[in-house]
């Protein structure tokens, strides 16, 4: 790396002082698509984040789009500042609501691939109204939302995607709440390509991450985390690696899913990795600009 | 074009596609609704896009990103709304996205009386979202008026890269007027150029005049936009060094074009001791109460404020040294005679405010006068 790494977000950091020949070597893909003046990044070291953003990248790598043809709008949080490390457009919004710039951006400019990147609480706490619209329109935008049921940047409140009985700063007896299928949500809204893997399973979401930014429509990839530092703390599950291990031990791919008993299947309590749904409805954008052409043709 | 009868806020959406709005976000809200309903008929005759979306603070975010974008962006709401909006109203002023926002004012708080007529609005227009940022906002005071004044809205945005409050009110908004709007193709309209390569440009310059170009995305400008802290380039920064030269340029930047900003209007005369000073709806009062006083003989002068915000402070602190009263009518509890009172001190100023979805009537200027 051929620049000194001086600052995050302006403060002079402990690993500004590790010298440049110790870091890291970007691959060209790397060096095409990241920022790299702004490494490292504000996550916890372990943080299933930066597998997500490896993702994206080896996913629009490749599809080989244009940095300049992708748009990426984040809200707020911790998987909210993955826009900040790479080269594309960049829109890092306000809370909850990157779905609703990126509803704008994309009438704008339909010729962009806007990949809207929110964690759960973003996506769908404070943002949940938005999430359910964005994919009612069919609006060709991809929802990537890391879940690692937690609000990780405030330090450790429950979610929408907390499980029951899970124990949070704000959830002190364990959480009482019931958590939002994310998928099943999307896929009831409207959304027409839905998939869901693990921050454990790198190369799948890479997969499902290229087949839905490709995807003209509304896509929504949920990605699994984990919060070692807060979630994993409270409830005890250990180090990063710990709860790495856990996506692989308690997950199952869809197709696995479906050679069980009905029985077997009810009892099924495994993080279920899969596309669930991949079909085509009218794009909005496109519908839009045929309606511009029938007004304008006084068709209407 | 040709002499029509209209309502304030259809000459709203005029002005908007006149302005070379192109895109529009909004949700349902009496009493500003037919802006939106004008713009969704006629802004695919133009090219332009219409959504309807959940509610007011994804319009908000939906304008900021369809400028981003590259298109010119409105919205339209009323007070509820307006309140739900001001987190995103705070976004645009520290991103510097230019948009505008139409608030039809309602008499609030909170649902209030949707029907009813009020200019409650001014002090959430200057302060509604948090922190200190730079805003202008005007005050339409007749159905031609919200024609020129969305047209001058969208230009302060483009030109000085910030929201701009279109501050209507419901009489204006609902009032039907004969106007003759003048043909769209003769209009100047302000576009902003960016004539920077890639290569060097920066979305937060600091350019002398304090107002860097913006590029669309999409076009080869890529950069990163953020509502936090940032520098020259748009990344998020605590470093003091890049912070101050940035806050002392948003902060200080319409203040460098404040007599392009300042829209007012001064009718004065000779040897007056008398002043009334109002905007929007209740100066039409103000105005009515103007003619009859004058018809008695009194000597009164009269400003009317175009531009709510910045306050015209020069205007106001001259009017001031000039005359010993200034009475100020307006369809709120006092909110821009509070500003007036700052720049020419309490006892000069005679409050008539109004939150009860009545108008100030001439009567009450008029009495405001003795005493």
């Amino acid at each position: 790396m051929d620049e000194t790494i001086q600052q995050v977000h302006g403060m002079e950091s402990e690993e500004a002082l590790i010298p440049q020949e110790n870091w890291f070597e970007l691959s060209e893909t790397l060096q095409k698509l990241t920022k790299k003046r702004k490494f490292p990044t504000i996550w916890c070291s372990g943080c299933g984040i930066g597998i997500v953003m490896g993702a994206l990248i080896r996913a629009i790598d490749r599809l080989g789009l244009d940095n300049d043809k992708v748009a990426l709008v984040a809200g707020i949080g911790c998987t909210a500042r993955m826009p900040g490390y790479l080269d594309f457009n960049t829109l890092h919004t306000t809370h909850g609501r990157a779905l609703a710039f990126a509803t704008g951006l994309k009438i704008a400019r339909p010729d962009l691939k806007v990949i809207a990147i929110m964690g759960d609480g973003d996506a769908l706490a404070i943002g949940g109204n938005h999430f359910i619209h964005a994919a009612r329109r069919n609006l060709g935008i991809t929802a990537l939302v890391v879940n690692n049921a937690i609000y990780g940047m405030t330090g450790g409140q429950y979610s929408p995607t907390t499980p029951i009985g899970g124990r949070a700063t704000t959830a002190p007896y364990g959480n009482i709440e019931p958590p939002f299928p994310i998928c099943d949500l999307a896929i009831a809204a409207g959304a027409t390509y839905v998939a869901r893997s693990t921050v454990y399973h790198a190369l799948e979401l890479d997969k499902y991450l290229a087949e839905a930014i490709a995807k003209d429509g509304f896509s929504v990839i949920e990605a699994v985390s984990y919060c070692h530092t807060t979630f994993g703390r409270l409830n005890k599950l250990g180090t990063a690696a710990d709860m790495m291990r856990a996506l692989k031990d308690n997950s199952i791919p869809q197709s696995a899913l479906d050679r069980l008993t009905p029985e077997e299947k009810a009892a099924n309590t495994k993080i279920v990795r899969g596309k669930f749904i991949d079909i085509e409805r009218p794009q909005y954008t496109q519908v839009y600009a045929d309606l511009i052409t029938r007004v304008q043709g006084g068709e209407l | 074009m040709a002499v029509k009868l209209m309502q304030g806020n259809d000459a709203i959406g005029w002005g908007a596609i006149a302005a070379g709005c192109r895109f529009y976000a909004g949700y349902p809200i009496t009493p500003s609704t037919e802006v939106a309903e004008i713009l969704s008929r006629e802004l695919p005759k133009v090219g332009g896009k219409f959504i309807q979306m959940e509610d007011e603070i994804a319009s908000m975010g939906a304008i900021i990103g369809a400028r981003v974008g590259g298109l010119k962006s409105m919205t339209a709401t009323s007070g509820p709304g307006f309140s739900l909006m001001q987190e995103n109203i705070g976004y645009a002023a520290m991103t510097e996205i230019p948009c505008v926002v139409v608030n039809v004012q309602r008499l609030g708080p909170s649902t209030g009386q949707p029907t009813a007529a009020s200019q409650g609005d001014v002090m959430q227009a200057r302060w509604g979202t948090h922190g200190d940022h730079p805003i202008i906002a005007l005050s339409p005071i007749s159905v031609r008026q919200s024609f020129d004044l969305t047209v001058k809205a969208f230009d302060m945005s483009e030109k000085y890269r910030t929201p701009v409050i279109l501050l209507a009110d419901e009489i204006v908004g609902h009032m039907r007027e004969p106007v003759d709007l003048p043909d769209f193709k003769t209009i100047k309209i302000f576009e902003q150029q960016v004539t920077e390569s890639p290569a060097t440009y920066k979305p937060f310059r600091n350019t002398p005049d304090g107002v860097p170009p913006l590029a669309p995305f999409g076009v080869g400008y890529r950069y990163h936009i953020t509502g936090l802290f940032h520098n020259e380039d748009g990344f998020p920064t605590q470093n003091m060094a890049e912070i101050d030269p940035w806050l002392e340029r948003v902060n200080t930047k319409l203040d460098k074009h404040i007599d392009d900003i300042t829209l007012v209007e001064e009718d004065y005369q000779a040897e007056a001791k008398v002043a009334f000073l109002s905007y929007g709806a209740s100066a039409r009062t103000a105005r009515h109460a103007l003619k009859l006083a004058r018809a008695q003989g009194k000597k009164v002068n009269m400003l009317t404020l175009f531009t709510i915000w910045p306050f015209p402070e020069k205007q106001v602190e001259a009017l001031g040294e000039s005359v010993d009263r200034i009475i100020v009518p307006e369809m709120n509890l006092g909110q821009l005679a509070y500003e007036v009172e700052r720049m020419v001190g309490r006892k000069k100023v005679r409050r008539v405010g109004l939150a009860n979805g009545e108008m100030v009537t001439p009567q009450m200027v008029l009495d405001a006068m003795e005493g």
